[in-house]
């Protein structure tokens, strides 16, 4: 695409600066909103995050206060909250990487496998449709199909012996993550299906034929045919997902939080949220956004920096 | 990767078809197949149809778990309850005008970008690009935002939630992407020789030929804004100009929390009957989402092939 696009440019006699900006003013029209909104929405709250070093005042505006240097990022460090919070977000986001990630590369698999096209479109359709409901949907849904009482998915997982009868799976610190990871499985597996879905589709038939002719089984034709086709896929995906391990959504955190599971679900986005807009630390708030901002964005040039290694093309 | 045509795809699944299944081994391959995939269905399906069962049904015998495959005793009175209801309706009246207005203003704003730099003969596309992408990976975070839109008044306004996020970066990536790739450069050439100009150009050539990305991105879009509840959460506090989802988090979870202890009834329904409504306000809330769905799939998957491919 981009030798293509410099070609075009070279072949073209060669014009003026002059020439280029006159024909270039229009283009700059076309992308003029779109400049505007992310200067003010994203670069200048950027420039805002200079607050994380200073004394928010009132009068003085976001970046007149007396500067103060790392103050509010030790207040950070220094609270027990620090731990708690990093230790909240490692894990989930590494128990989402490390089961949900699997979850829709061994359902493309399974899909692909279905020799029924009604049927295997049925599956398609229906493993779609949890990605279009909505979070707090998706919350109340938990909360009533594990309530401690009556809930039918719990009542059915006390019945297998899943968990101990007196477990209470919404009010337990040691639940939440497993409720978290397992409901976002639930909400995106299908939905991250389509992408290896597509890519099994591309598989060459000459392949399968080789195969066959060898004799090799289905299961065989699975691992050493079908697997090998998404191991790119899986990479780019992979280091992907690495990048952002910081990001724990805010949405479905928030909305599961309660007071008896609070130790295992506040995350550094909701306490952020909690300290920085809610009870208006702005300074401390501003400070512990971008202590993480700054690692995740760390782990993402790593994580893309691998990627360049092994891919030999990476993200940025 | 490579793009895939429904040609393909058919050649795959006669493919399949050919293959005779003759070993044991092979069979009970195929077994296990179809008793993972009725497995993954179910999973999948049944909290759905539990949602559905338990809205009709009597929400004593639901509550004491009497429900489970078959609506029981059937009674509307939760979907009575929420039609009555002036709150949910002020919130879908305010939840259409942020989805109609805010996806208007998205595409607006995404798809002439998304042309600009999807010339090969901008000069400053690469630096332009970098200023879009940057934005995906580092952040001022989520107070010095509050603060900036404190500071414009756009607080506890509906415009706040109508001008958010005007443009996503990944959206404007993947239009961009688009429109590079499947609107041959001989258009513009030819559109040149003619003496066309680059608004023209787009209005008469590109639009027309974007159907399937438009509705890719209205898809996206008019999703996110159907489904947000976070920015009227943390942006606006005038409770007349909250979308569905945060008057659904009020009926469903605020409420829940009263149940569990923890405080604070905001319905105005008795608790007996309160779980009845939860469900049929689960319901008429998602309905209108999955009413679209079969008619906008093809697009959702176009849009992630779009998306994959690296631009």
């Amino acid at each position: 695409m981009k030798g293509n696009a410099k070609t075009i440019v070279k072949n073209r006699p060669r014009k003026s600066i002059g020439w280029y900006l006159a024909k270039d003013w229009q283009l700059w029209i076309m992308l003029f909103p779109a400049m505007v909104y992310i200067l003010i929405f994203c670069y200048v709250p950027m420039y805002g995050a200079q607050l994380a070093f200073r004394e928010y005042s009132f009068e003085a505006g976001i970046t007149g206060g007396k500067w103060v240097g790392m103050k509010y990022f030790n207040q950070y460090f220094g609270s027990s909250m620090f731990l708690s919070t990093l230790q909240n977000t490692f894990t989930i986001s590494a128990f989402s990487i490390l089961l949900g990630f699997p979850a829709p590369i061994v359902l493309a698999l399974i899909i692909n496998q279905i020799r029924n096209n009604k049927w295997k479109r049925t599956v398609q359709t229906t493993v779609y449709i949890p990605y279009f409901i909505s979070t707090v949907v998706l919350v109340s849904m938990l909360n009533v199909l594990f309530a401690k009482k009556g809930g039918v998915l719990s009542d059915f997982m006390k019945m297998l012996g899943l968990v101990p009868e007196k477990a209470n799976l919404l009010g337990q610190a040691k639940y939440f993550v497993g409720m978290y990871v397992g409901s976002g499985i639930w909400q995106s597996m299908g939905w991250n299906s389509i992408i290896y879905i597509a890519a099994l589709s591309s598989v060459d038939t000459q392949l399968y034929d080789a195969a066959k002719i060898d004799g090799a089984n289905r299961w065989q034709r699975v691992v050493h045919i079908e697997f090998p086709v998404l191991v790119p896929t899986i990479m780019i995906l992979l280091i992907m997902n690495m990048g952002g391990i910081l990001n724990v959504g805010f949405d479905k955190v928030y909305l599961m939080q309660n007071t008896l599971n609070l130790k295992a679900s506040q995350v550094i986005s909701t306490y952020v949220y909690d300290v920085g807009v809610k009870s208006s630390q702005f300074s401390f708030g501003t400070a512990v956004g971008l202590f993480t901002n700054v690692v995740n964005f760390i782990f993402l040039l790593s994580a893309n920096w691998v990627s360049k290694k092994i891919t030999g093309s990476g993200l940025m | 990767m490579t793009a895939i045509t429904n040609k393909d795809l058919r050649k795959t699944e006669v493919h399949n078809n050919k293959i005779r299944e003759t070993s044991l081994s092979d069979r009970i391959f195929g077994g296990v197949v179809i008793i993972l995939s009725i497995l993954c269905f179910l999973i999948i399906l049944y909290p759905l149809w539990f949602v559905v069962i338990a809205s009709i049904s009597n929400s004593d015998l639901v509550n004491q778990g009497k429900v489970t495959f078959l609506p029981v005793d059937i009674r509307f009175y939760g979907y009575q309850q929420v039609f009555t209801d002036h709150r949910i309706w002020n919130g879908y009246m305010n939840t259409i005008i942020y989805v109609v207005a805010g996806t208007a203003l998205n595409l607006a704003v995404t798809m002439p970008a998304a042309y600009a730099l999807s010339r090969p003969d901008f000069r400053a596309r690469n630096p332009v690009m970098m200023y879009f992408v940057f934005t995906m990976y580092f952040s001022g975070g989520l107070v010095p935002l509050y603060m900036t839109i404190s500071s414009l008044g756009l607080i506890s306004t509906k415009w706040i939630l109508i001008i958010f996020v005007a443009v996503n970066t990944y959206n404007l990536i993947i239009a961009r992407t688009f429109i590079q790739n499947s609107i041959p450069n001989d258009l513009y050439e030819a559109a040149i020789l003619d003496g066309c100009s680059h608004f023209t150009y787009f209005f008469k050539v590109v639009l027309p030929l974007s159907k399937a990305i438009i509705s890719v991105e209205m898809l996206y879009y008019g999703v996110f804004h159907w489904n947000d509840y976070f920015n009227a959460l943390v942006y606006n506090y005038n409770q007349a100009n909250e979308p569905l989802q945060m008057v659904l988090r009020r009926i469903l979870l605020l409420n829940e929390a009263y149940a569990s202890g923890n405080g604070g009834v905001q319905g105005g329904y008795g608790q007996s009957s309160a779980d009845q409504v939860k469900y049929a306000v689960m319901i008429v809330s998602t309905v209108p989402i999955l009413c679209v769905y079969p008619f906008v799939q093809k697009y959702f998957e176009k849009g992630v092939m779009i998306g994959a491919v690296k631009g």
